[in-house]
């Protein structure tokens, strides 16, 4: 229980967000374009983060399918932003050692002749430290 | 006046057109630019991390750059424009990103936001004027019914990005107006195509562009418009069966202008 919270509170200090404002209406997996690709959609993020759930989340795939579309941040009528939760959890994931989501050796595989730089830049931003 | 432009990594490569039109298009109308020297990508995607610095060094130097030439800093790809605008936020408003990066980068005076980051488009809007740019058009664009796909990344999180309504944006059916065709608004054009998940998962990327399309079929779109280099890869190269005409508007623009 003490590791859970301690990592709950890694998770708001990395994020910045505050997940306790969250008053549970939903707005924010209803806006949420990967909804149907989540496991855990981003109102759950913001409550199992309340209740210390980290390794769960960690665990997920959900991480990886979020867009960083922040249309989450912006309807949440409680300023909660759930986009910088969902990246915080990515971010201590990411951040051990063998974690990374994408490795440079998958790129050849996956590039055609039209992707744009920015493409790649932003995957590795996101799934790599 | 002149305005430091930031084209970016993309703009250089895979997503000439948007660079190209939008410099014959500036000289057309009367503004001037200059490249910033040794200018870096911006990454991409903004650090949502609070204690990610080293990520958002590029931009800071990017910004120190335009203050040390006393310009304001001109932006065209949306994702460019959003991590600027955004790490240009940290340096002003958050003290210890702030503290952090001005002793890491030791620049001549500390660097605290002051550069005046704008998009091409504000430029056109608050600049240039869109009544003043009519008249400037040449070949007006008749008859055609173009759709905006703003995309997300010029639009949210609006209270930093301060671009437009982000939920009821016009900026871009104003300037399509002022080309002399006729915008057509529909459901999804601020919905995201995906970005950069296009790179781990194709078919969740197709997905988001299949929705926006059919949204802008349904709504009698003839051809769409972003300012987005990855847009356009996603638009493009991720839909399913069904497609549409993209363009950048930077082309449009120099086509009304007869500068194409
Ligand atoms: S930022 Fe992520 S979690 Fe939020 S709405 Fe977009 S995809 Fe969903
Ligand atoms: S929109 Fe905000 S308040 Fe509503 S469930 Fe999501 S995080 Fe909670
Ligand atoms: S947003 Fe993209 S195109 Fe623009 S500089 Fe950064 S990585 Fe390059
Ligand atoms: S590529 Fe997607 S993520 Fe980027 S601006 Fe366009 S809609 Fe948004």
């Amino acid at each position: 229980m003490k590791k859970d919270m301690e990592l709950a509170n890694e998770v708001i200090r990395i994020s910045g967000a505050n997940p306790i404002r969250c008053m549970k209406c939903g707005k924010c997996s209803a806006s949420c374009p990967s909804f149907n690709e989540m496991e855990y959609a981003p109102h759950k993020f913001v409550d199992m983060v309340v209740h210390g759930r980290i390794e769960e989340l960690m665990e997920s795939k959900s991480i990886f399918h979020c867009l960083s579309c922040f249309a989450c941040v912006e309807r949440c009528p409680r300023g909660v932003e759930p986009a910088k939760i969902v990246e915080a959890i990515r971010v201590v994931k990411q951040r051990q050692i063998g974690e990374n989501y994408l490795d440079a050796n998958d790129i050849p595989a996956i590039v055609d002749e039209q992707i744009p730089q920015q493409a790649l830049v932003s995957a590795f931003r996101k799934f790599k430290k | 006046m002149i305005y430091s432009y930031y084209p970016g990594c993309t703009l250089k490569t895979k997503a000439k057109e948007l660079d190209i039109y939008a410099r014959k298009s500036l000289e057309a109308l009367g503004i001037e630019i200059e490249e910033l020297d040794n200018w870096q990508c911006c990454g991409g995607v903004y650090p949502l991390a609070k204690d990610e610095i080293a990520t958002k060094l590029s931009s800071i130097r990017t910004l120190n750059q335009a203050k040390e030439l006393g310009r304001p800093l001109l932006t065209l790809c949306s994702a460019c424009h959003h991590v600027l605008t955004r790490v240009n936020n940290d340096m002003k408003t958050n003290g210890d990103i702030n503290m952090r990066a001005n002793n890491y980068c030791a620049f001549d005076e500390p660097y605290n936001g002051e550069t005046q980051v704008i998009h091409f488009l504000t430029l056109l809007k608050e600049v240039v004027g869109f009544d003043n740019l009519a008249k400037k058009v040449v070949n007006p664009l008749k008859g055609r019914k173009i759709g905006a796909y703003y995309g997300c990344l010029l639009l949210r999180p609006s209270n930093e990005l301060a671009f437009d309504d982000p939920e009821n944006p016009s900026i871009l059916e104003d300037f399509i107006k002022a080309l002399g065709a006729t915008p057509v608004v529909y459901p999804f054009r601020n919905e995201c195509c995906g970005g950069y998940i296009s790179v781990t998962n194709k078919s969740q990327a197709t997905k988001n562009v299949d929705k926006i399309v059919a949204s802008a079929k349904y709504k009698g779109c003839e051809q769409l418009i972003t300012a987005c280099p990855l847009c356009m890869y996603n638009l493009n190269e991720n839909a399913g069966a069904d497609k549409i005409e993209v363009k950048y508007f930077t082309e449009l623009l120099a086509e009304a202008l007869g500068v194409k």
